[in-house]
This record gives structure tokens, C-alpha cells and sequence, in this order.
């Protein structure tokens, strides 16, 4: 699909929508949002991009195999959730530091545990399209 | 105590990164880890004979009363001796006798970590973790069993015995789970106090099959024993060690346990004694019939092996007594047996013992630990065999009404044993040396070292039984508490044992000369394979293959039209049936709130697409019909407040479309469409099944709704995750533990879909 309205728009539309897709997922947890849909319109930008400019080029702008984002992801959730280990709390109890940050607001371990739940969503989504795509 | 226990697991953990630094100290260093055990054990010895069972308990998963609760009394003791004992010489034995195999040091991996499995089992005071420690023994035995990866009988061998051991370990695991909630409790000293319990409820009878099943697939009882014939593929120190000594003594292990817990009824007794009869009687008729030294050691053991299960059913004082040292009697003589058997195949490349003769000429060592592992199993007197034959017998001829049966079977079962002992033991040193075993030399001290050294403890402790006397002892009073005194004396006075004992052996002589193994004798029993308990499960086992073949060829054809049309006729079917069996669906027009216009709009939306899907010639027109569909869908979450779920079905239904388009836009033009009739069949089916869904949908809001847990995430959401969104807190909070799941089912799907789509069966052809 050469077109070049649609590779102009792509081009712009991709860290547009990275970077919203990061916004729904930290907000997740006050307002409607989250890692999963959040990972889902990740995936998303960069299949749009593909659609417009062939996967090779994506690839070459990911730089990274999409299927590393799946074993990086379910350690930081695993990692997450045994982290009240630490401080002799059961497995998956949310802790918390107890001043919000700058920006981000407040952070605990079930943000990373989100963050982990993200980039295995953007994995497994970009595998199974990549894999498809290739193969046709 | 727990480092003796996990030290095993850990030195076979870190073997992989040890023998990458250096292969070589593998077999030098690892049978001090038995050796070193060994003795920390042995210095238990004192205490365990004088003070009784010693206890250590380290917390676990105490909110299900599971604990690494260990007790060491005489019967672990004894084990536990064995293990690490046997161990220590087969660890030994092994270096040279698979020096030169490439593997090598992943054989010691497996090695060590069976021997820590099975010292966890004959140790450990709670039943789960003894189930846990069993479990470990099947599964570490399968790799030693199918060591030789390469040759396919090897593998099927040791599939056979994970198979069936496999399968008794998760019968009996229900088995002790119904014991621990009977009792209160998994801890096994616990569980004595409420042994009345257990064996009045009316359970009782199950407990005891589950028991029963386990223990029998374990230790080769009829018949569920041609698992241990096979077993025999595994290198030599293998079946010396786990199937002569320790793996297969599991199960005895596991009854003598649970005999003050379980027996003395007459379930119990019956059982055990019918069973072991069996088992002693066909396996010793059976090892008539081979001439290969391991097979000829592999029935022979069966055989013993039912002799003691029959012990410990016939169950009297001296039968126990009896039991407890035949286990040691046995595991001496016959780890003895099976280690001079891989000696001879080591330096004369065969096992057929109707061609091995005469080998005392070049290996005189050998040849003795041979004669007295084979006089220690024939009973001969001065040996330790005697001695436990004589109580043996002593048992079953006081045993009152079936007396003369039980000691009938007894006598013919040793005087086969006494012949098959006699074939490994006696048979390949005498005679004359045939010519094509001239070459044959003597064997490095590493391989006849450890024969010798527990051939002379069959004679050491035939000739000085008392030595023995406190040890058994405490060997007794843990399967029977509150044994009387015991000594073991060479002389028991003449009496009608001694009378038994001599026809025995004048017997089993007269046998060994008349008979000679051979071929010939094997070939005329073949008839008789086809009934055999392999066969039969072979078959069972065919059957189901075949069964499953003809399942999956009729539902999973391929299509993915047809798929649908199973679920769907399914789920209409079992609903209906419901449905018809009658429903109480009524539309309260009350409760339903008004249809704004936007709402109306969407549904004409939806109909609309429906309507064109179904009439469109493209491929792509379906599919954005579908999408439509799928779009308006998420309308309606947005318009009852589940902003959340709109979000994420918007982001799968775009996905979706892409995937759709990605793959059908590919594809060719459609030549054919459905004939009419198929339509028709399509369409009356949708319609079943929208009507069914509909009708469910309206008989769950018949249904009275609870809203307790709905409430209860969205009080706490913010009180105990901090989030105010109740959606998104259940995800990463409250039920974490589920999304974490889903995560790792993704990472599964994306693993198989790429893995199929890379697949190439065939590297020549282009996909």
C-alpha cells in the first residue's frame, strides 16, 4: 500500500501514538486505561506503520525482535509481584512508595507489574502479526 | 538433616557448570557426596538404636500442614544405609565402568539426584513430601533408564517405567491425601495416634487399594510388574542400584511404613499375602526361563520382591521380623549379583549365560564375591541368606489353618531363587573357559571392589548375626511398635524349619545339575506371551491410540467451517436440552430502561451490516462488515458505562481487521460460493443459536444477582491498591495472580503461532 498520504500520515501518527499508548497506560489506574490496551495501541502503531512502509522498514526502526519484548515483560511482572518478598509481604500484595512523583504520579509495584503486562501485549502482538506477515 | 537431603539436588544442579569447567573430576568427586552421607548417617546409628527415632522439622507450606517434618528410626536407617551405602560403591563402580562414555557426567547429574530422591523418601515424616520425593524417584529414573537416548527399546523401556510408576504415584498421592484428612493431619507420627480412625471408617477398604496401587506399580508386583524386565535397558550400575537395592524397595519401603498405620486387618494381610504370592511364585517360574544374566536377575528380584510384600501380609511377629532383614539380605546379595554381571559383560561383551563358563581362571575376585552372593541367596548356613530364610519359614509354618500352602509356596519360590542365584552367581566362573573368552582379563579394582566388599558382608553378617541384633531391632520395633527382644542366632535348634531349609537346598542343587538354561526352554513358553500382563496393557494401551486417532480424525478435520458448526451444534444441543427441560423466561418491560435514538441507530447499524455481509461477493466487503459489527458492539459498551472493556474491544476489533485483511487480501478471488442449500443450513443454525443466546440472556437476568464481590473491589479499590479504577485495580491488584496467567497463555499463543508459521518439516521444500 504506497501511498503517500498514508506514509506521510503514518510517519507522524506512530510517536503520536507511542506515546499516547504510554499515556493510557499510566493512567490506568485512576482513569479507563491500562497495560493491555495500552500495549494493544502500541502494537497497533507499529502494524500501521508496516501496512505503509513494508515490514522491513519497521523492523529497522524497532531495531529490536518483538519477540525479546515477551520474556522482558513476564520477568518484570514476575519480578513485581515477588517484590513484597522483599519487605516479608505474600506474593503479589501492592506496595507503595509513599510520595507521589513528578508526572507520573504515584508509584507502586503493580505499575511495573503493568509495565510488564505492556510490552508482553506489544510482543506477543507484533510476533503473531510479524510471523503472519512474513510468511504470506 | 536437610543438607544430606538437598545437598544430592544441589550437586546435581550445579553439575552442568562444574563439568563444564572440568569433565574429568566429575566421576573422581561426586561418590564422596553418597560416601560423606553415608557416614553422617551411620553416626546416627548409636543413637536411633538406643534412643529410638530421632525427629527434625523444617516449616513449609505450614497453612497446609505441610512441613519437611524428617524422622529417622530403624526402618529409615536401614534404607537410608542402603542407599547411600550401595550408592557410595555404584558411584564408584561407575567411573570406570562408563569411563569412556561422553555422557558421563550427565549420568552422575541423574545419579545423584535420584539417590537425594530417594534418601527424601525413606526420611521424610510428612506424607506429602514423602509423595513429592516418590515422584522425584519415577521421574529420575526415567532418565537412568533411558540413558541410551540413541536406541529406541531404551527409550520405550523407560517411558514403560515412568508410565507405570508414573501412574501409582498419582494413586497413591489420592490415597495419602484421604489418609491426611481422615486423620488430621500429614505428619506420619502424628497420624499414628488416629490409627483406629483410619481403619474403622468405612473408607478404610479405599485407602488401602490407593495405597496398595501405588506401592505395587512401584515395586513390581503382579501385575504391574514388566515394567522392571524392561528397566533392565539402563547401563548396569543403574539396575544395580535402583532396581535391585532402592527404587523398587520403594514400595516395600511404603508398606512396612504404613503397616502400623494401615495394617493388621484382614483386607491388609490378604491382599498383601495373595498378591506377594503371586507375584514370588510366577516371577521365580519366569526367571527359569532366561538365559540372560540381567533378565535372569530381573524376575529373581520380582520374586523376592513378592516374597516381601508376601512377609508383610502374612504379618505375625516373626513374618515382620523376617521382612525387615531380608530387605538388607536381599539388597547385599543381589546388588552383589548385578554388579558381577557387569563385569562379565564389560570384559566379554555378552550376557547369555549359556555361553559364558569358566571365568574363575582370569578373574578370581570376581568369581568369589560371585559363590557368595550366591550362597548368601541359595540360605546356605554361615550366610545371611540362612538366616532370614529360616525365620522365613519359621513364619509361614506358624501361620495356623493355611500354614502348609503359605510355607508350600515359600519353598518351591527359594529353591527357584536358589537355582536362578546360582546361574549368575556360580554358573559363568565354573567349567570350562570357551575359546572366544580367552581374551578376557581382570578387571580394574574400581569394578571388583565393591562386589567383593558386600559379598563379605553377606558373610560377615551370616557368621556374627549379632552384630546385627540391636539394629534390627530398632529395624522392627519401627514397623512393629513395641516389638519383643530379638537375637539373631546361626543355630535355631533342629526342627521341621531346619528340615525345610535342608530340603531347600538339597532341592535347588539337584535342580541347578538337572537344569541347564537355554533357549530352547524360552521359545517353548512363547505361547503364553500373548496372555501376559505386558501384552494385555500393550493392547489396552494400542487401543487408545487407536481410539484417539479416530476421535481427532473426526473432529479435528481441518476445516474451519466445519469447527464452528460443531461448537455451535454443540452448545445448541446442550443448552436446548436445558431449555426444554423447561425455563421460566419472562421480559419485565419494567426493568428494562428506555432505547435512546443513538441506541436505535447503532442497532440499524448492526443489521445492516449483517444483512450486507451476507450478500457481498468480496472478501474485503465482509470483512469490513464484520468490522462494523464488531465497532458498533463497542458502542454499546460505551453507552453502559464499561468504558474500559469499549477501549480494549476497539483496539482487538481493529487488530482484527488488519489481521483479516492481511492474510484474505492474499488470496485469490472466490471462485464458488456456498449452494443455496448449505445457506439455508448455515442460516437456520445461526438463527438456533442466536435465539438460544438470547434466551439465556434472559433467563440470567431471572436469576437473583449478587453484588457482594462487585461492591466489596469497589469500596476497597482505593482504601487497598490506591487506584480508582476499579477495572484496572482488579486487573493488576486483586486478582493479579489471573492477569499474570493470561500474560504468560499470550506469550504461549505468540510461541506456537510463530513456531508453526517457521515450522519446516521439510527443509528441501519452499514453503
Amino acid at each position: 500500500m504506497k501511498s503517500i498520504i498514508f506514509q506521510t500520515a503514518s510517519k507522524y501518527l506512530l510517536p503520536l501514538l507511542l506515546l499516547f499508548s504510554v499515556f493510557i497506560l499510566l493512567r490506568g489506574h485512576y482513569l479507563p486505561g491500562g497495560g493491555f490496551v495500552g500495549g494493544l495501541m502500541a502494537a497497533m502503531a507499529f502494524i500501521l506503520h508496516s501496512f505503509a512502509f513494508g515490514l522491513k522498514e519497521t523492523k529497522s526502526i524497532v531495531k529490536m525482535d518483538p519477540r525479546h519484548l515477551m520474556p522482558i515483560g513476564l520477568t518484570l511482572a514476575i519480578v513485581a509481584g515477588l517484590s513484597p518478598w522483599f519487605v516479608g509481604l505474600p506474593f503479589m500484595t501492592g506496595i507503595w512508595y509513599d510520595e507521589p512523583l513528578k508526572l507520573i504520579g504515584m508509584v507502586g509495584s503493580s505499575l511495573f507489574f503493568d509495565i510488564g503486562v505492556y510490552l508482553v501485549v506489544i510482543g506477543t502482538t507484533l510476533t503473531i502479526i510479524f510471523s503472519i506477515t512474513e510468511t504470506i | 538433616m536437610i543438607f544430606a537431603v538437598i545437598s544430592g539436588f544441589i550437586s546435581a544442579a550445579i553439575l552442568p557448570i562444574f563439568s563444564r569447567f572440568n569433565k574429568n573430576l566429575v566421576p573422581k568427586l561426586y561418590p564422596f557426596i553418597p560416601l560423606g552421607i553415608f557416614i553422617y548417617l551411620a553416626s546416627y546409628l548409636h543413637k536411633v538404636n538406643t534412643e529410638g527415632a530421632q525427629f527434625w522439622s523444617y516449616t513449609w507450606i505450614p497453612s497446609f500442614g505441610i512441613n519437611l517434618d524428617f524422622r529417622l528410626d530403624g526402618l529409615s536407617l536401614l534404607f537410608g544405609l542402603l542407599i547411600t551405602g550401595i550408592g557410595t560403591l555404584v558411584f564408584f563402580y561407575t567411573s570406570y565402568y562408563l569411563k569412556e562414555d561422553k555422557y558421563l557426567d550427565r549420568f552422575y547429574g541423574y545419579l545423584t539426584m535420584f539417590m537425594a530422591a530417594m534418601l527424601g523418601l525413606v526420611i521424610s515424616d510428612n506424607l506429602i513430601v514423602l509423595f513429592i520425593f516418590w515422584e522425584l524417584t519415577s521421574i529420575s529414573s526415567f532418565f537412568l533408564i533411558g540413558y541410551k537416548n540413541d536406541d529406541p527399546s531404551s527409550r520405550k523401556s523407560a517411558l514403560t517405567a515412568l508410565g507405570v510408576t508414573g501412574f501409582g504415584g498419582l494413586i497413591l498421592l489420592a490415597g495419602l491425601i484421604w489418609i491426611g484428612f481422615l486423620g488430621g493431619d500429614f505428619s506420619f507420627t502424628e497420624l499414628l495416634n488416629s490409627s483406629e480412625i483410619i481403619k474403622n471408617h468405612e473408607s478404610y477398604t479405599w485407602i488401602i487399594i490407593l495405597v496398595f496401587i501405588g506401592a505395587f506399580t512401584k515395586s513390581a508386583q503382579f501385575p504391574f510388574h514388566f515394567w522392571l524386565p524392561g528397566a533392565m535397558k539402563a547401563p548396569t550400575p543403574v539396575s544395580t542400584y535402583l532396581h535391585s537395592a532402592t527404587m523398587v524397595k520403594a514400595g516395600i519401603y511404603l508398606l512396612a511404613r504404613f503397616t502400623p498405620l494401615l495394617g493388621g486387618t484382614d483386607s491388609w494381610n490378604w491382599t498383601l499375602m495373595i498378591v506377594g504370592g503371586i507375584t514370588m511364585l510366577y516371577a521365580a517360574i519366569h526367571s527359569l526361563f532366561r538365559t540372560d544374566l540381567k533378565s535372569i536377575l530381573a524376575y529373581s528380584t520380582i520374586s523376592a520382591l513378592g516374597i516381601l510384600v508376601f512377609l508383610l501380609g502374612v504379618g505375625t511377629e516373626d513374618a515382620l521380623l523376617a521382612a525387615g532383614i531380608f530387605i538388607l539380605t536381599h539388597a547385599l546379595y543381589k546388588a552383589t549379583l548385578f554388579l558381577i554381571t557387569g563385569i562379565i559383560d564389560h570384559e566379554t561383551g555378552t550376557r547369555e549365560v549359556t555361553s559364558l563358563g569358566g571365568l574363575q581362571r582370569v578373574m578370581k575376585p570376581v568369581a568369589v564375591a560371585g559363590y557368595l552372593a550366591a550362597l548368601s541367596s541359595a540360605g546356605v548356613p554361615l550366610f545371611l541368606g540362612f538366616i532370614s530364610k529360616e525365620i522365613m519359614y519359621e513364619a509361614s509354618f506358624h501361620y495356623g489353618k493355611w500354614a502348609i500352602l503359605l510355607t508350600a509356596a515359600l519353598v518351591i519360590t527359594k529353591i527357584i531363587l536358589f537355582v536362578a542365584g546360582f546361574w549368575v552367581g556360580v554358573k559363568p566362573f565354573t567349567g570350562s573357559l570357551p575359546d572366544e573368552h580367552q581374551s578376557a582379563k581382570m578387571p580394574s579394582p574400581l569394578l571388583w571392589i565393591p562386589p567383593v566388599l558386600l559379598a563379605s558382608l553377606c558373610l560377615l553378617f551370616g557368621v556374627f548375626p549379632g552384630i546385627l541384633d540391636r539394629f534390627m531391632q530398632a529395624v522392627f520395633t519401627s514397623i512393629l511398635p513395641g516389638a519383643p527382644e530379638i537375637h539373631l542366632a546361626i543355630w535355631h535348634g533342629f526342627n521341621w524349619v531346619l528340615v525345610l531349609s535342608i530340603v531347600t537346598l538339597i532341592l535347588g542343587t539337584a535342580l541347578y545339575l538337572g537344569l541347564k538354561p537355554s533357549q530352547i526352554l524360552r521359545e517353548k513358553v512363547k505361547a503364553f506371551d500373548r496372555v501376559a500382563p505386558i501384552q494385555l496393557i500393550e493392547n489396552i494401551a494400542l487401543g487408545f491410540q487407536k481410539f484417539a486417532e479416530k476421535w481427532t480424525g473426526f473432529f479435528q478435520n481441518g476445516y474451519l467451517r466445519n469447527y464452528v458448526i460443531t461448537i455451535l451444534l454443540f452448545l445448541t444441543v446442550l443448552a436446548g436440552y436445558r431449555i426444554y427441560d423447561g425455563v421460566d423466561v419472562h421480559l419485565d418491560w419494567s426493568q428494562i430502561s428506555e432505547i435512546t435514538p443513538s441506541e436505535f441507530l447503532v442497532v440499524v447499524l448492526m443489521v445492516t451490516s449483517i444483512f450486507f455481509a451476507m450478500i457481498t461477493k468480496t472478501r474485503t466487503g465482509v470483512i469490513v462488515a464484520l468490522g462494523i459489527i464488531g465497532l458498533a458492539n463497542c458502542l454499546f459498551f460505551l453507552y453502559y458505562s464499561a468504558p474500559d472493556l469499549a477501549m480494549t474491544q476497539f483496539s482487538i476489533d481493529t487488530l482484527t481487521v488488519l489481521l483479516f485483511m492481511l492474510v484474505l487480501f492474499q488470496l485469490p478471488k472466490n471462485r464458488s460460493f456456498s449452494t443455496n442449500k448449505i445457506r439455508i443450513r448455515d442460516g437456520l443454525l445461526s438463527l438456533m443459536f442466536g435465539s438460544m443466546i438470547a434466551i439465556l440472556a434472559l433467563e440470567v437476568f431471572e436469576a437473583p444477582s449478587y453484588t457482594e464481590v462487585s461492591d466489596y473491589y469497589a469500596e476497597n479499590a482505593y482504601l487497598l491498591a490506591k487506584g480508582k479504577n476499579v477495572v484496572n485495580v482488579i486487573l493488576v491488584d486483586f486478582r493479579g495472580i489471573d492477569t499474570l496467567v493470561e500474560t504468560i497463555v499470550l506469550v504461549i499463543a505468540a510461541i506456537g503461532v510463530f513456531s508453526l508459521l517457521n515450522l519446516k518439516l521439510n527443509p528441501n521444500k519452499k514453503t
